[in-house]
């Protein structure tokens, strides 16, 4: 089959080996980052698009 | 502090908002216009510029790029300034990417009716299109990235972060899926050929629909949806996980558009993975914005704004789960080239972009124009008719496909296939093609009515052209000592986009790499020749015709498309071919191995009418070909560009090739007339025929 062409080249396996390589330390570590912020900035970022213009607190409706 | 002074351009927004409510119209127009072409070809009143192979591109390009596009201008000129606190960078490249834009769009809907494509889906537009839109594209990250840098605020929201995202995926996907070799002005033939081209051309068109259609969405999700509720997200927590985790996995996920075609197993199975993994950045992001309403769902009873979202939420969360499933072997076995992929397509399209734009529609335009919507019922009335055209338009496109599917692979108990003319399995599922048209039409019917409704809104209030808003000037050395990393990087734009980049560019490269790779890997197979020229200009009739929107070149391996095509498809076979062809859905059978199946005769009276030889045939009518003198000025153009490529013509060829062009005609020309057809050699059907009849006929020869 023609799967059999790819798999020809020379160490092909190691770029999906390389990508997991890469995500999943990467991943885990921005959860860990995630969990650390802290929650007045989280609430912070949180209310912004909220408080963005004048008067904002009174026009959602 | 010192507070400073400033004001908001509403009118960019407003008249993106414009362009994105008339090109909706349009768009829409057109595809209930395919869509009952799907079931009565006469809709098109046999002129060539309206047939379906020409109009469908003109209908995908109006809502990505013409709809929705704008609709994301429109969001992100909106909620930019607000976030930063800062006006656009610029007025005047505010202007010139408006203005740039709706030019694209204008030159690519008198260029694809015209027949003036590329082939590539989503990518049809040609050379001179592509630079124009590369140019706009910097014209507007400029604008973007000067807008956060000299903002007011000092952290960047992660609606932002969504908008950065898409604005570095989307060119680099651009360019590399577009590098093309000019033939003329407006003729061009892509870099790459055949698998490698497949390979470049899904990954892009994964990525258009993940970085396009998905990306700036959830930025505009993030920032109006908590403003419609009234309430912050419900954990940004989440949605920086959401937004690390997507943009790493998406661009991974690209092989499982060819599925079972010609692409290696690893590559298949690591696809699949990635599709898979994507469900949980996905749904975590859909269960963000639905959570965000938590003790505000008595709101979404009575606000048309909400009501729209939580349903494009909720679709979004349904197409991000159906992708990964789809890109399961055995689920992709039955779904691919049937009308489920179209469902599935128009779910995200329908569902989340539609109406998610409308929600902001509904939402941003009266403050604009500081006023209330005219009426909330016509708006509630425009979401019960959206909803359930969405109901028809999926249901029916479901049915059809697995029906349809189950008809292809069907085998009576003697072993041989139940259904072996094509034609049988079209005719079972016209009805649904009908429901379907009539979902879009529904559809149609909200969105006209949403367009009365804000006109009217607009009426009864009187537009801002430029907001006041004030903010304190954010200070260079304002520093604080316990920030961690991520606080660091989202406040710097740049390193924020380069780490961005490097993420997606990872993914890609990692992707990519073996796609350059293969080229060399594919065994090339000796019978299998390049194009003579009158098979190459029928070649380029046949991309002009947009056949490839209705019929695959890619027999599977599969015993019930083997013993209804022939030998399955071979990636040798495709290595001249530039740009593949090999289409994505089935309307009509698939023609990889159309070659020598019919005399030229046949041929020749299909294309005038189909159905004088396949009775009900939906297939348009193409008299034009008949009468259409064949263009032979191109003939050493093409196979100069052809050279460049690196297709073996032998040195001088282009010079003796129009003579080889018309040796092949007469011969044609003079089997046709044997069979008393007043077939002219010079005419455009000559040329199709000669491309037809070759098409998968080079290990025929070798009799492998």
């Amino acid at each position: 089959m023609l799967s059999t062409y790819l798999s020809a080249i020379d160490g092909v396996s190691a770029y999906p080996i390389f990508s997991l390589i890469i995500f999943i330390p990467f991943f885990l570590a921005v959860t860990i980052w995630v969990i650390k912020l802290d929650k007045k900035f989280l609430n912070y970022m949180g209310e912004m698009p909220l408080k963005d213009s004048i008067g904002s607190d009174e026009e959602g409706k | 502090m010192e507070v400073q002074k400033f004001q908001y351009d509403n009118r960019i927004v407003r008249d993106f908002g414009i362009a994105s409510v008339i090109f909706a119209i349009v768009g829409m127009l057109v595809g209930v216009l395919i869509a009952s072409q799907l079931f009565s070809p006469a809709i098109n009143a046999n002129l060539q510029y309206m047939t379906y192979g020409r109009i469908r591109p003109l209908h995908t390009n109006a809502i990505i790029f013409a709809f929705v596009g704008n609709a994301i201008f429109m969001g992100i000129y909106y909620s930019l300034q607000r976030l930063c606190k800062a006006r656009m960078f610029s007025d005047l490249l505010s202007r010139i990417h408006f203005w740039g834009w709706q030019l694209i769009i204008l030159s690519a809907a008198v260029s694809l009716p015209l027949g003036l494509t590329t082939s590539k889906e989503y990518a049809e537009l040609e050379w001179p299109i592509d630079i124009a839109i590369t140019l706009i594209w910097v014209v507007f990250a400029i604008n973007f990235f000067g807008t956060i840098i000299k903002r007011r605020e000092r952290h960047m929201y992660v609606a932002i972060w969504f908008y950065i995202a898409t604005i570095v995926t989307v060119a680099v996907l651009h360019i590399v899926n577009s590098l093309e070799v000019p033939v003329s002005f407006l003729k061009s033939y892509s870099m790459y050929a055949g698998v490698q081209d497949a390979l470049v051309q899904w990954w892009y068109g994964h990525n258009a629909v993940a970085f396009f259609l998905t990306t700036p969405y959830l930025g505009l999700m993030y920032y109006f949806l908590p403003k419609a509720a009234n309430r912050p997200v419900y954990s940004y927590r989440l949605s920086i996980v959401h937004f690390w985790s997507l943009i790493f996995i998406y661009i991974w996920a690209g092989p499982h558009h060819l599925l079972y075609t010609a692409l290696p197993d690893w590559a298949q199975s690591l696809g699949t993975v990635f599709s898979i993994m994507l469900i949980a950045p996905s749904w975590g992001g859909m269960i963000n914005g639905l959570l965000t309403l938590r003790g505000a769902w008595d709101k979404v009873r009575e606000e048309p704004v909400l009501k729209f979202m939580v349903v494009g939420v909720t679709a979004y969360g349904m197409a991000t789960f159906e992708g990964p499933m789809l890109s399961l072997k055995n689920v992709n076995a039955l779904a691919h080239y049937t009308d489920w992929i179209v469902s599935h397509v128009h779910i995200g399209a329908l569902g989340w972009n539609g109406f998610m734009t409308f929600g902001i529609l509904y939402w941003l335009v009266p403050r604009l124009y500081k006023t209330d919507l005219y009426s909330k019922k016509l708006a509630s009335f425009h979401f019960w008719i959206g909803t359930l055209g969405i109901v028809f338009y999926a249901s029916s496109m479901y049915v059809a496909g697995i029906v349809q599917s189950l008809m292809w692979k069907e085998f009576n108990p003697m072993g041989v296939l139940q259904y072996p003319n094509f034609l049988e399995t079209t005719l079972q599922i016209i009805p649904l093609h009908m429901i379907r048209a009539v979902g879009g039409g529904l559809y149609l019917t909200g969105a006209l009515v949403m367009v009365y409704n804000l006109i009217k809104t607009v009426k009864q209030g009187s537009f801002l052209p430029n907001e006041d808003a004030e903010a304190p000037a954010l200070s260079a050395d304002d520093h604080s000592t316990s920030e961690t990393k991520h606080r660091w990087l989202e406040k710097k734009p740049i390193q924020f986009a380069l780490l961005a980049t490097v993420a997606i560019l990872i993914g890609g490269i990692i992707e990519m790499v073996p796609t350059f790779l293969v080229k060399s890997n594919i065994p090339t197979i000796a019978s299998v020749k390049p194009y003579t020229p009158l098979e190459l200009q029928g070649r380029d009739l046949y991309i002009r015709e947009g056949c490839n929107a209705c019929h695959s070149q890619m027999v599977r391996p599969f015993r019930s498309e083997t013993e209804r095509y022939g030998e399955y498809s071979k990636a040798g076979e495709y290595v001249y071919d530039h740009p593949f062809l090999w289409g994505s859905r089935r309307t009509g059978p698939d023609l990889h191995r159309v070659g020598g199946k019919f005399p030229n005769l046949w041929h020749y009276l299909h294309m005038e009418n189909p159905r004088t030889m396949s009775p009900g045939s939906i297939m348009p009518s193409y008299p034009w070909l008949l009468t259409q003198d064949l263009d032979t000025s191109s003939t050493s153009a093409k196979i100069q560009a052809m050279q460049t490529l690196g297709v073996p013509y032998p040195k001088g060829f282009e010079f003796i090739a129009n003579e080889i062009l018309q040796q092949q005609a007469d011969s044609i020309a003079a089997d046709l007339q044997r069979n008393k057809v007043p077939a002219e050699p010079n005419k455009e059907i000559i040329a199709l025929i000669a491309y037809l009849q070759r098409l998968g006929t080079d290990i025929k020869i070798t009799g492998k």
